[in-house]
């Protein structure tokens, strides 16, 4: 994974809460082997809807998505994370998400930015405003910028240091080799009986 | 003054983190085709190898058909072949479609005895929450995390934060513990308890089978939470007992002696509390497009107008508009097309008793079609052994093999644009059920009243047409 401090860029915003991954790719697009090849899939149905922001040309190559609270929601797919990231997206702001949708989306090096549920909407306002606004995403001291708003994002502390330093997280649990091996030693393993 | 989350999650600490990431043991690892190939290919790049093959086990659920054992074909048949490759190589036990151990993951991993008290269960799937029924700590997870398993045996979680869910009282006749989950989220939201671990507790849960208790779980990822899980009893060893991965002769009993310690002490602190009164509760139905939006079966579908939330309201118009529904239409007279019974939230034998009960002897409503998938291959074994399979033929309905099926419409099995399901599956998005379908959530009991009728109906509405 590449270490990201900081990113700057243009947003977009879909003002729908409970965005389920289900919507940002649906299940029959998931039948891949691989990590890649999701992008034309991205919010497949809601783009045949007028007025929807994504493939709106007026948004084209923004890198920032702005969502509703429990954004990513549902079903564990990775895929989700990954047909964003294939779309050109680096960072999704909500005030909420969906546990397991952060979770992959911090593995995979997609920024999941918490912010205020007020700060989020005022954010959409001047990306909707003004498409070509620039909004910063700054790891270091967690703040989310725009010309004229700026909002602290809520991340732990393991979570931005993982984006700081870009390791792999199975690299950084082998360090713990020997504390897994011993644990292993004296743990009853669930075995098949009969 | 420990929960049952703290003492699971004590157990299992390889490793505590300064910054709020605990490196969590993993005791059993389950795969199933759709969220692995990537997983396995990373581990090949990297060079790595699965570190515990003997406590990992794959089956084939989410594509396969169920129309008949035949294989899948196009791109279904390649993740199905993926996932036979990947276990070949790695040397991962598979249950492939056809054999006695295939089904639902989430219906074998209990059924093979697998899922036990205090152990930790994971799986790249989020109804991984199901496992917790026995008292296990059981989450979902991405495929990224699915790698990390299988090449260090380990997981690497902030902690979640415990949640009581208190359900008191008994629970009505013709009450299920579907209709208690649908009525809970209906009541906290879909992201109510986010970041939450949900223990369920109290007079309905104590009382409930281990299949209720299952369901019950299943549902807790579509209120937010992390997962669901309910303290071991009496129940939880009667239906371990005998099965293939529980322990035997000295063993057991040194387990179940170690399971009375399993339960949140009474002086626990929970970072929330919820308290549910089940005697009030009646048969609940979905409305709209999240299984937050619920609603008595005998109550109308709600006006949006009604919600001061305006995120809610909005939410809930786009949901109206997607389902085709008019604020005030009772539910009771919304007619379907499809009913669907299976899933890993009520494909389980008891589920399919239950619904087998209602339309033994009847004919379910001419225009109607419905698919009954049992979970595993093992309940379809039983259920046929009762002859159950010729009550669900005689009534019209489809019997097919075990699978994710219409749940997750990776397979053949979906509905047309427009068309309106009964279900008894856990998720009403949009188009979960193939693209422009319209799903209403429902216990396994209300899934065969509605098939009978044509209509969504409980079965206590029943009586004056029999």
């Amino acid at each position: 994974m590449k270490p990201i401090s900081t990113i700057t860029g243009r947003g977009v915003a879909i003002r729908r809460t409970s965005v389920d991954t289900d919507q940002i790719i649906a299940a029959r697009h998931c039948l891949r082997t691989t990590r890649t090849g999701f992008a034309e899939h991205l919010f497949a149905t809601w783009r045949a809807e007028p007025g929807f922001p994504i493939g709106d040309p007026a948004h084209a190559g923004a890198t920032i998505l702005f969502g509703g609270a429990d954004f990513g929601s549902g079903s564990s797919r990775e895929h989700a994370v990954w047909a964003l990231q294939d779309y050109g997206f680096t960072v999704v702001v909500a005030s909420r998400f969906g546990d397991i949708f952060f979770d992959n989306a911090v593995r995979s090096g997609l920024v999941p930015a918490v912010v205020d549920d007020d700060a989020a909407t005022a954010m959409m306002d001047v990306v909707e405003a003004d498409p070509a606004a620039e909004v910063t995403v700054d790891l270091v001291s967690l703040t989310l910028r725009t010309a004229r708003t700026e909002a602290p994002i809520r991340m732990s502390t393991d979570t931005r240091q993982r984006f700081l330093d870009g390791h792999d997280g199975i690299d950084v649990t082998l360090r713990h080799e020997a504390a897994i091996r011993a644990f292993e030693l004296t743990h009853v393993p669930i075995v098949k009986a009969s | 003054m420990s929960t049952l989350l703290d003492k699971i999650w004590d157990a299992h600490t390889v490793h505590r983190g300064a910054g709020g990431t605990d490196l969590l043991y993993v005791d059993f690892h389950l795969l199933h085709e759709g969220s692995s190939p990537q997983a396995f290919e990373g581990l090949r790049l990297a060079g790595r190898t699965v570190r515990r093959p003997d406590l990992t086990l794959a089956t084939e659920d989410h594509v396969v058909p169920t129309r008949d054992l035949l294989s899948p074909s196009g791109v279904a048949a390649t993740m199905v072949q993926a996932l036979r490759r990947n276990c070949e190589e790695f040397g991962v036990p598979l249950h492939r479609s056809g054999s006695d151990g295939q089904g639902i993951v989430h219906v074998i991993g209990p059924e093979l005895g697998i899922t036990q008290p205090g152990r930790v269960i994971l799986c790249g799937d989020s109804h991984t929450s199901t496992h917790g029924a026995l008292g296990a700590l059981a989450f979902g997870i991405g495929t990224s995390q699915v790698e990390h398993v299988l090449a260090t045996q380990t997981a690497a979680f902030a902690k979640p934060k415990a949640m009581a869910v208190t359900l008191h009282g008994a629970l009505p006749e013709g009450v299920s513990a579907k209709d208690v989950a649908l009525a809970m989220i209906g009541r906290i939201g879909t992201g109510g308890a986010q970041g939450h671990v949900i223990e369920y507790r109290g007079a309905a849960v104590e009382a409930m089978s281990m299949e209720a208790r299952l369901t019950l779980c299943n549902m807790s990822i579509e209120a937010g939470a992390k997962t669901g899980m309910v303290a071991p009893d009496a129940v939880t060893a009667e239906y371990l007992r005998g099965r293939p991965y529980a322990p035997v002769g000295r063993a057991w009993d040194e387990a179940v002696a170690s399971w009375s310690a399993l339960h949140s002490d009474d002086d626990a602190e929970f970072d929330r509390r919820v308290d549910i009164d089940v005697t009030t509760l009646s048969p609940f139905v979905s409305w709209g497009t999240n299984p937050s939006q619920v609603v008595a079966l005998d109550g109308v579908v709600p006006d949006p107008a009604a919600d001061p939330d305006l995120a809610l309201r909005s939410a809930a118009e786009r949901a109206l508009t997607y389902m085709d529904l008019t604020p005030g239409t009772p539910m009771r007279e919304i007619p379907v097309d499809v009913v669907f019974l299976g899933s890993c939230t009520n494909g389980r034998i008891e589920d399919l008793r239950a619904a087998a009960g209602i339309l033994d002897g009847h004919r379910i409503a001419s225009g109607v079609r419905m698919l009954v998938v049992p979970g595993s291959a093992a309940v379809k074994k039983t259920a046929e052994s009762e002859g159950l399979d010729e009550v669900f033929r005689s009534a019209g309905a489809e019997w097919r093999s075990a699978g994710c099926s219409l749940c997750v419409a990776m397979n053949d099995d979906s509905l047309a644009a427009g068309e309106r399901c009964a279900s008894t599956s856990n998720r009403n998005f949009e188009g979960r059920q193939g693209r422009g379908g319209r799903t209403h959530l429902v216990s396994p009991t209300t899934a065969a009243a509605t098939a009978l009728t044509g209509r969504l109906t409980a079965p206590s509405d029943l009586g004056a047409r029999r």
